[in-house]
Formats: structure tokens, C-alpha cells, sequence
């Protein structure tokens, strides 16, 4: 077990190190530095730039070293705890990311969370009642939820809220709390908040996880130990809870490994039309404006998160299930 | 000999193989090919031949566009901001006098400085059909005017309303499809080539090859799909022309998505390479190339064009999230994405809430192509 451990924290070391450097590559891929472009909207402002001002952020920022030679100074820092600085914001990459990382963090696990909630049980509803009225109502509902994109949800949803309800969905909190100091009242207004971005991100992954356990269930439902166990005279609950639904459960943990990063690209763009303040309207300026080390951070992070998160559903499934062999390589 | 034979024998010929004999229907199943059990298979999943005729008709329609639409792409109707979607009538007043619309009447409300549209219950607009309409050029081949439909002669036809710039939303949304439906193709064909090289060199070869594909669709994965395909579309340089975007998007996402495709390819060949047939095709000198295209595909290239099928919606998903974001495609270039874009701004969705109309043919489309596949992928294993 801890030389599984150790091979795969290496592995996920080594893939975070590739990802770092195509991440690099893609950011520095358009033409000019944020420099040219900061540069060309000074002077479309009819303003000239300062050129001492353009030398200093040039050394400051090593923007007037090669690609390869940047890379080293930027995941050199990262190895030493520096994400680098914003050009921006001005401001260490970290103190801009950590607050926004810290909602995005809360927002994919509440996603997750509610995947996980709604899709349970009515995953085993639909498997136990397979071909019931309620079997096809959802079955038809999660298809619709599956196919429904959900950014298109969201703006559909923020436009019913404000014609019918008069009220605005965007952002995290009401705008009187903003910057203001911790309190109840905040916490219930980021939560209320909080509501339709996870539904509406959350509703393609529920509607997929509810097929797949549905699928699952029913292969173990249809073997020969639950008509044995019936036979026996086992009770409905009971004989479920036993055996077929532990087995169904697997691939509900091995699929967290898709799951994750489904949500985190589905958080970032309904964030970015709910406007609120997690990873996606800030990704999406850090790339606009070419601001590489914010950018850069933000997809290494984003990464880290995905791939921590499929190490933990690895980690998961071998403590569930103890068939499965970790020497063997696993969930493959 | 009086006597008959003590017992009757039939003087009929008799066929001693008859119980392995097959009725035509029997032979008709078991002689058909692949392909056409598949099709049979597919024939009976009803949601699936609806969503693959509904697919039908909206390629078929990328062929006509032009004639489609009754107003050209780009035609402004000044006179006619923000429209709302004019109703197709059939009587007047008690009247049966074929579809018809009312004309607009317009006024700038200065109180609240909007534009207040009513519907003009004495001038009638009837609908031309066959008709001339804006000029256009179809297949860059000849210079035309000839439109399925078009307002009456001087009048309009605003069925979908009009945006900020008095286009008409539903001829865009016909222009829109042309652009949407092809993205999500062109991304799939190089996805669905990168994939089966890829894959296929993994599982037939093994060894290295297969560790260096395996590690890069682990890396490929392991970074969220839209924060990479954001940050390769916002490489795309600013000033490449429309055509170019277009192209670079599709590579794009045909470069995120074939890492999926690899994995099944290379699970499959891993198994197949076992069989005798293989074997006997290496030892007959067949090369790998021969033997991977012509031995071993085949085998499963019909699961392959199904989950090909269910993968062409996130595409189109793709490039309209993209284009929404203002990372895709740009003006002049129109796809549904393009055209969601006038509906990011909410203020203006309430007032003119058609702005939001070409979200529904993408949720028609992406629903249609997911029973299409959902219908492919059951039906591409017949012999069950």
C-alpha cells in the first residue's frame, strides 16, 4: 500500500509537471506578451507608454527572456512557494488566487455533494421500479438534464428569475455584504447564493450518474444470488442494501475521475455568466489580457484539483473494495 | 404379389436436410450483413430514426441556407430595432385569406426611452412563397434572389424577432446552423483519425508506444476540457481571418477530445491482437498498418461511429460556449454561439427576450444527437 502510495503521488508529481509546461506553451502561444497589448491600449487611450515604465515590468516580470527560460523562473518559484505576480492586478498571483480558489473549491464540492444526493436515490429508484411510470418520467427528465447545455441553463434560468421573480441570481452574495465582515447573515446569503449555480452545474452530472447506477444496479439485480436470496425470503430492503447495491456502488466512486472535471469546467463557464467570483471570470481575463502567471496558475490549479481528486476516488475504491488489487495497477 | 408393402412409404421426395433448411425470412437474418441488422435494429428504437431524421433535416438544410431564409445574413432593417417576433395569421377578421402578418407600427416611447412595436390590425401583409428576396450568391456558383418564403412587398417578416442591428433572428438562425452543425464534424473526423492512429498504435504495439500514449491521455485528461479549450482558442491570433478561426476552433477540438476515442480503440485491440485470425494474418506478412485497418477495426468500427456520435454534441456545445464567452468564432462568421452572444447582457434579454431563441436549436440538436447515438450504440451490437 505505501509503495503504491508513493508511485502514484510521484506519477501525479510528474503529470502536474507536463500539464505546467503545455499549460506554459498554450498561454504563451498568442503573439505579443501582455506587455504589446498593454502597450497598444495605452496608445489607442492616445497615450504613449512610458518607456522606462515598459523596461521595469519587462526585468520584472522576465518578459524579455526566452519562452524556455521563463518556464524555469516560473515552476522554479512554484517549487518554492512563489506563483509569481499578476501583472494585472499587480499583486502576488496567490493573493489573488486564494480567495477565488477557496469559493471554487466550496462550489465544486457543493456540486459534487449534490450530484451525489439527488442522484442516489433516485438511481435506485429507477432501477427497482425499472419500466414504472417513474422510471420514464425521470428517465426523460435526466436525458433532457443530460442534453440541456449548462450555460444555456443558466441563462435561461437567471432570465425566468428576473422576468417572474424580479430578482437578480448573479453573484456570490447580496451586494450590501460584500466586503464587509463575516456574519450569519453573510454566510446564509452566500448559500442562498450558492443554490442555482450548483443546480445548474450539477444537473448534466446527476442526470449521468443516475443512468450509470441505474445501469449497474440492474445488471446485479438481474444475477442469481438476489433471486436466491428472494427465494430465501430475504426482505426487499434488506436484500438490496446486502449486496447489489454495494456492488453498483463502484463505479459510483471510480467515476469521480470524470466527474471532476466535467464540474470544473462546467463551474467555470456558468461562473463566468453568473458572475460570480470563483476560478472562471478571472481565467477568462488572465487569458484576454495575457497575464501568463495568473492564467498559468489558474489552470495548474484547476489540474491539481482534478487530479487530486481522481488519486482520492483511487484511494476510495481500493478501501471499499477489497477485491481490487493495487500492485495490478487499479480502475483500469 | 397381390400384397402391398405392409407399411406406406411416401412416394414424395423427401429432403433428409430439411430441419437445417432455413425459410426465406431465417435466410433473409442470417445472410444479412452487419450493416443491415444494425439498421433494423436501429429501425425499431422509434426516438432514435426521429432524432436521425430531424439531424437529416438540419444538414440538409446547411445545403440550401440562402433559400431558406428569408432575410440575407447581414441585412439591416433600420427602421426595425429590436422587433419583437411578428405572429403568422391565417384569418382576418373572420376571413380565410392564407398566412399573413400584420404590419408593425412603431413608436419611440421617450418616457422610457424604449421602442414600443404594435401589431397594425388594418394592413395586411400576406406571405410570399417562391418568391425574390435579398440577392445572394449560391455556392458561390451564380447570383440569385429566389427565397422560400418573404415578406409581402414592402412589409415584413419578423417571425423570430430582431436584434440590435434590425437583422431578422430566425434567417441568422438558419445561417447560424450552417456554421454549428460543421464544427461539430469537422472536430469529430480529426478526432475520430488522431484516436484510431493513436490508440491503435498503442494496443496492437504494447510496450512503449503504449506507455507514451497512455501518460499523454492521462495528462490530456487530467486538464479540465473547457479551461484548455479556452486557453488554446484565446491563442488563435486576433488577426486571422474568419475561415482560419473556424478551422483552428475545429482543430481545437478535435485536439482535446480524441484522448476518449484512444482508450476504447486501444482496449479493444489489446484483446483482438490475441485472436487466431490475427496471428494468421501476421504470419501470411500482412503489415501492422494492413492488419489494424483491414483485421482488427473493422470488428468495432460500428461502436466506434456510435460513441464518435454521442461525442459531436460536446463539440457543438463546445464551440457555442466559446463563441458565447468571445473566445470562438467572431462576426461576420455566425454560428448559434455567435449569435447568444447579444444575449449575455441580461438587462437587454428582458426587455427582448427572443435575443434568447437560438439557445433552443442548440438544445434540439444536441438532444437529437444524443437519442441518434444512444439508438447507434445499441443497435451496433445486433447479435445480442
Amino acid at each position: 500500500m505505501i509503495d503504491y502510495l508513493i508511485r502514484r503521488i510521484l506519477v501525479m508529481i510528474l503529470t502536474l509537471l507536463v500539464v505546467s509546461a503545455l499549460v506554459f506553451i498554450v498561454i504563451q502561444l498568442p503573439e505579443g506578451d501582455y506587455l504589446t497589448s498593454y502597450i497598444a491600449e495605452l496608445e489607442s487611450q492616445g497615450e504613449a507608454a512610458d518607456p522606462q515604465k515598459i523596461v521595469y515590468l519587462q526585468k520584472e516580470f522576465n518578459l524579455d527572456q526566452p519562452i524556455w527560460k521563463q518556464y524555469l523562473l516560473w515552476i522554479g518559484g512554484i517549487l518554492q512557494g512563489d506563483f509569481g505576480r499578476s501583472i494585472e492586478y499587480d499583486l502576488p498571483v496567490i493573493d489573488v488566487i486564494g480567495e477565488v480558489f477557496v469559493f471554487a473549491i466550496i462550489l465544486n464540492a457543493s456540486v459534487i455533494a449534490f450530484i451525489y444526493i439527488v442522484a442516489f436515490p433516485i438511481g435506485v429508484y429507477s432501477a427497482t421500479h425499472q419500466y414504472s411510470w417513474g422510471d420514464h418520467g425521470l428517465t426523460f427528465v435526466g436525458f433532457i438534464g443530460l442534453a440541456t447545455p449548462n450555460f444555456l441553463l443558466a441563462l435561461i434560468l437567471m432570465f425566468l428569475a428576473k422576468k417572474y421573480l424580479g430578482i437578480s441570481m448573479g453573484g456570490l452574495m447580496d451586494s450590501n455584504f460584500e466586503n464587509q465582515p463575516w456574519t450569519l447573515d453573510k454566510v446564509i446569503s452566500v448559500l442562498e447564493h450558492l443554490i442555482v449555480p450548483v443546480i445548474v452545474i450539477g444537473t448534466s452530472g446527476t442526470a449521468g450518474m443516475i443512468r450509470r447506477l441505474r445501469a449497474n444496479l440492474l445488471d446485479e439485480l438481474h444475477k442469481q444470488y438476489v433471486t436466491t436470496a428472494r427465494a430465501k425470503g430475504l426482505s426487499n430492503v434488506k436484500l438490496l442494501v446486502k449486496y447489489p447495491l454495494r456492488m453498483a456502488l463502484n463505479p459510483f466512486i471510480a467515476d469521480i475521475g470524470n466527474l471532476l472535471p466535467q464540474v470544473v469546467s462546467g463551474s467555470v463557464i456558468v461562473a463566468v455568466i453568473l458572475d460570480l467570483p470563483t476560478t472562471g471570470p478571472v481565467l477568462l481575463d488572465a487569458l484576454r489580457s495575457q497575464d501568463t502567471y495568473l492564467a498559468g496558475s489558474f489552470l495548474l490549479f484547476i489540474s491539481l484539483l482534478t487530479v487530486f481528486g481522481m488519486f482520492l476516488s483511487d484511494l476510495l475504491l481500493a478501501v471499499l473494495d477489497p477485491r481490487i488489487r493495487l500492485t495490478g495497477g487499479i480502475a483500469k | 404379389m397381390t400384397d402391398k408393402l405392409a407399411h406406406f412409404v411416401s412416394q414424395a421426395p423427401f429432403n433428409p436436410m430439411k430441419v437445417d433448411e432455413l425459410t426465406p425470412e431465417q435466410e433473409k437474418f442470417y445472410m444479412a450483413s452487419q450493416w443491415k441488422m444494425m439498421w433494423w435494429r436501429l429501425r425499431k428504437h422509434r426516438l432514435a430514426v426521429w432524432s436521425g431524421a430531424i439531424l437529416l433535416v438540419l444538414y440538409a438544410s446547411i445545403l440550401v441556407s440562402e433559400c431558406l431564409a428569408p432575410y440575407g445574413l447581414h441585412t439591416r432593417n433600420a427602421n426595425f430595432i429590436f422587433a419583437p417576433p411578428q405572429e403568422v395569421q391565417l384569418f382576418h377578421e373572420g376571413e380565410f385569406i392564407g398566412p399573413f402578418v400584420y404590419s408593425l407600427d412603431y413608436k419611440l416611447n421617450m418616457e422610457i426611452l424604449r421602442r414600443e412595436y404594435t401589431d397594425n390590425k388594418n394592413v395586411v401583409q400576406p406571405l410570399r412563397f417562391f418568391c425574390r428576396g435579398d440577392g445572394y450568391e449560391f455556392w458561390s456558383l451564380f447570383e440569385t434572389d429566389f427565397h422560400l418564403i418573404c415578406a409581402a412587398k414592402g412589409g415584413t417578416f419578423f417571425f423570430l424577432g430582431t436584434d440590435r442591428l434590425g437583422r431578422d433572428i430566425l434567417s441568422r438562425i438558419i445561417y447560424g446552423t450552417r456554421i454549428s452543425l460543421t464544427v461539430g464534424l469537422v472536430g469529430i473526423i480529426l478526432s475520430f483519425i488522431l484516436g484510431i492512429s493513436i490508440g491503435g498504435a498503442a494496443g496492437y504495439f504494447g510496450g512503449w508506444v503504449d506507455n507514451l500514449a497512455q501518460r499523454a491521455i492521462e495528462i490530456l485528461r487530467s486538464i479540465p476540457e473547457l479551461p484548455l479549450w479556452m486557453g488554446l482558442s484565446a491563442a488563435l491570433p486576433v488577426n486571422w481571418s474568419p475561415i482560419a478561426v473556424f478551422f483552428g476552433l475545429t482543430l481545437i477540438l478535435g485536439l482535446v477530445d480524441w484522448p476518449g476515442l484512444a482508450r476504447a480503440v486501444r482496449s479493444k485491440l489489446l484483446a483482438l491482437r490475441e485472436e487466431d485470425y490475427c496471428t494468421a494474418a501476421v504470419l501470411m506478412g500482412a503489415r501492422p498498418r494492413r492488419i489494424i485497418y483491414r483485421h482488427l477495426l473493422p470488428n468495432f468500427m460500428s461502436h466506434l461511429i456510435a460513441s464518435a456520435t454521442l461525442s459531436i454534441p460536446s463539440m457543438i456545445l463546445a464551440e457555442t460556449a466559446l463563441s458565447f464567452l468571445g473566445l470562438g468564432l467572431r462576426p461576420p462568421i455566425t454560428s448559434w454561439g455567435v449569435l447568444l452572444v447579444e444575449a449575455q447582457n441580461m438587462e437587454a434579454v428582458e426587455l427582448y427576450p427572443w435575443l434568447l431563441l437560438p439557445a433552443i436549436p442548440v438544445i434540439i440538436t444536441v438532444l437529437a444527437f444524443n437519442f441518434f447515438g444512444d439508438g447507434l450504440r445499441d443497435a451496433a451490437d445486433p447479435y445480442k
